[in-house]
């Protein structure tokens, strides 16, 4: 009991200082909402126009709000790696390692550093949305279960992306790597198109990618009249923690390398 | 305090540190000694617990740096080479990590960061952020930081370089009131002749991974010939100038041996 207090104590005190760096300098925040404004207010305006996606009765829009939440969790967390290729540079990452902190409260510190990046991002586009005329469900419960999705979505790339920067430890490869996932995580999900519209083989694909169980989650819980999660919310969640539990392991296991 | 047997790591074809043996008593200001890639940082990332040894152990107070990394990691502290402090926090808030992350309780932390923000003379930049310090302040966060959890001994890699001499001479200063006041052993690597002397009481000349000379400066000084400097005894244990062709001065000896360390 003692330890796991110890190990919850030392992810937060990680995670803790990348909020503080965040409140220091927050302007990358405003630079990164361009992005997703770009494909609510032009992606999804023209598609809706064509009503072309079968969405079950939802208006275009409205189904699109959470796929583009997701899609900038996504791109957020893929390239937070990137840090500990600077510290490993500083020798930050040496001094962490050289502390008796479990190596897993380590990267989960960062990868919740990630989540908290990403659940800023999340407001401005539930803002824009609610500009847009999207509605959104106001209810305590579906609220802090979309948080914690976020949270959980962005730390599962999150630590994804520390696996990668401790294998490749320069940053051209990190981002090289980073730029080439992206777009197959995102068109190989539910983000922009139900899955039920796939080629066979892209269906599997996308059952195979958290992304689009982040996704599902996203649009049950944040949107009013939405019919229920196809996938369910239980398999949400569980694919998730399962994911991220399964990445902090092996995150933890690789992350000492990059000092040596 | 430490002590290692045959301590060796190998990188490929490579042996960088070669069959160590080295015992450092508890108190000591303890310098290795050695040009670039004589196996200085090696050393110190095996005892450190940040790289496993090919071969050969080591401890730190009585702990195994394999083993029982754990418990070696709770009695060390250490400041890498590269100046370290994370620049997009503040002074107060470098701390404030280190200070969670080595257990220190919440009633204590405040105190205790206070304290050796004081100690280093940080106290008046605590509250600002760290990439507005001059890099004698960072050094000297770095210190601090190493030591808010008392560590019976400290790891310094190359301390000073690219420091000026004024700031230098500051980190020295601490150094020594650390090891003075809290009893704090400190094993720090440098390729400055004038640091070793200056700081050390004990040396350890490392070349291409072997241990050529150890012992007071005075003593490798005198073991060098009659009236040899630091750097002449140097050049005596790790082969002389190496560079050059047949005789070279001792003014050439001197600056090629201050230039690779």
């Amino acid at each position: 009991m003692a330890s796991l207090l110890g190990f919850l104590a030392k992810t937060l005190a990680i995670a803790d200082m990348e909020v503080r760096k965040l409140r220091h300098d927050p302007t990358e925040l405003f630079t990164r909402a361009l992005q997703p404004a770009l494909w609510l207010l032009v992606f999804g305006q023209v598609i809706s126009r064509g009503h072309v996606v079968d969405t079950g009765g939802l208006p275009y829009l409205h189904f699109l709000v959470p796929g583009i939440l997701a899609q900038s969790v996504l791109f957020i967390a893929i390239f937070n790696g990137i840090s500990v290729i600077w510290e490993r540079d500083l020798g930050i990452v040496h001094k962490f390692l050289a502390s008796p902190a479990p190596r897993a409260a380590l990267v989960l510190g960062k990868a919740l550093g990630g989540g908290v990046r990403a659940l800023v991002q999340a407001v401005v586009i539930v803002l824009l949305a609610l500009l847009l005329g999207v509605s959104v469900r106001w209810e305590a419960a579906p609220l802090a279960g979309a948080i914690l999705l976020i949270v959980l979505g962005a730390a599962v790339f999150s630590s994804f992306s520390l696996i990668i920067a401790c294998l490749v430890k320069t940053r051209e490869r990190f981002m090289g790597i980073g730029q080439v996932l992206t777009m197959p995580l995102f068109f190989a999900s539910n983000a922009i198109y139900p899955t039920s519209m796939m080629p066979a083989w892209l269906q599997v694909l996308s059952h195979l990618n958290p992304l689009t169980y982040e996704v599902d989650g996203l649009r049950a819980l944040l949107l009013s009249g939405a019919p229920q999660a196809p996938l369910g919310l239980a398999t949400d969640f569980g694919v998730l923690g399962c994911a991220l539990a399964a990445l902090v392991a092996v995150s933890a296991r690789i992350y000492p390398n990059i000092a040596r | 305090m430490i002590s290692t047997r045959a301590l060796t790591r190998r990188f490929g074809a490579v042996l960088a540190v070669d069959a160590l043996d080295l015992e450092i008593a508890p108190g000591e200001i303890f310098g290795l000694v050695g040009r670039n890639g004589a196996g200085k940082t090696t050393t110190v990332k095996m005892l450190t617990t940040l790289l496993p040894p090919t071969s050969g152990t080591a401890s730190i107070d009585g702990h195994d740096v394999v083993r029982e990394a754990g418990a070696v990691r709770r009695v060390i502290g250490y400041v890498p080479q590269a100046l370290s402090a994370d620049g997009e926090l503040t002074g107060y808030e470098n701390l404030l990590v280190f200070a969670r992350l080595f257990d220190i309780p919440r009633a204590e932390r405040r105190r205790r960061i206070d304290e050796a923000l004081a100690f280093m003379d940080l106290a008046g930049a605590a509250g600002r952020l760290v990439r507005h310090y001059s890099g004698g302040m960072i050094r000297r966060l770095e210190i601090a930081q190493s030591t808010l959890h008392r560590p019976k001994v400290l790891f310094l890699d190359e301390p000073t370089v690219g420091l000026d001499p004024l700031a230098r001479h500051t980190v020295w200063q601490h150094l020594r009131r650390l090891n003075r006041d809290a009893g704090t052993t400190v094993v720090l690597t440098t390729h400055y002749m004038d640091e070793a002397e200056a700081l050390c009481g004990r040396l350890a000349i490392l070349h291409q991974g072997r241990l050529a000379a150890l012992g007071p400066a005075e003593e490798l000084k005198a073991r060098a010939g009659a009236g040899a400097t630091l750097d002449e005894a140097f050049a005596h244990f790790t082969g002389g100038a190496e560079r050059g062709t047949g005789y070279a001065g001792t003014a050439e000896t001197r600056r090629t041996a201050g230039r690779l360390g």
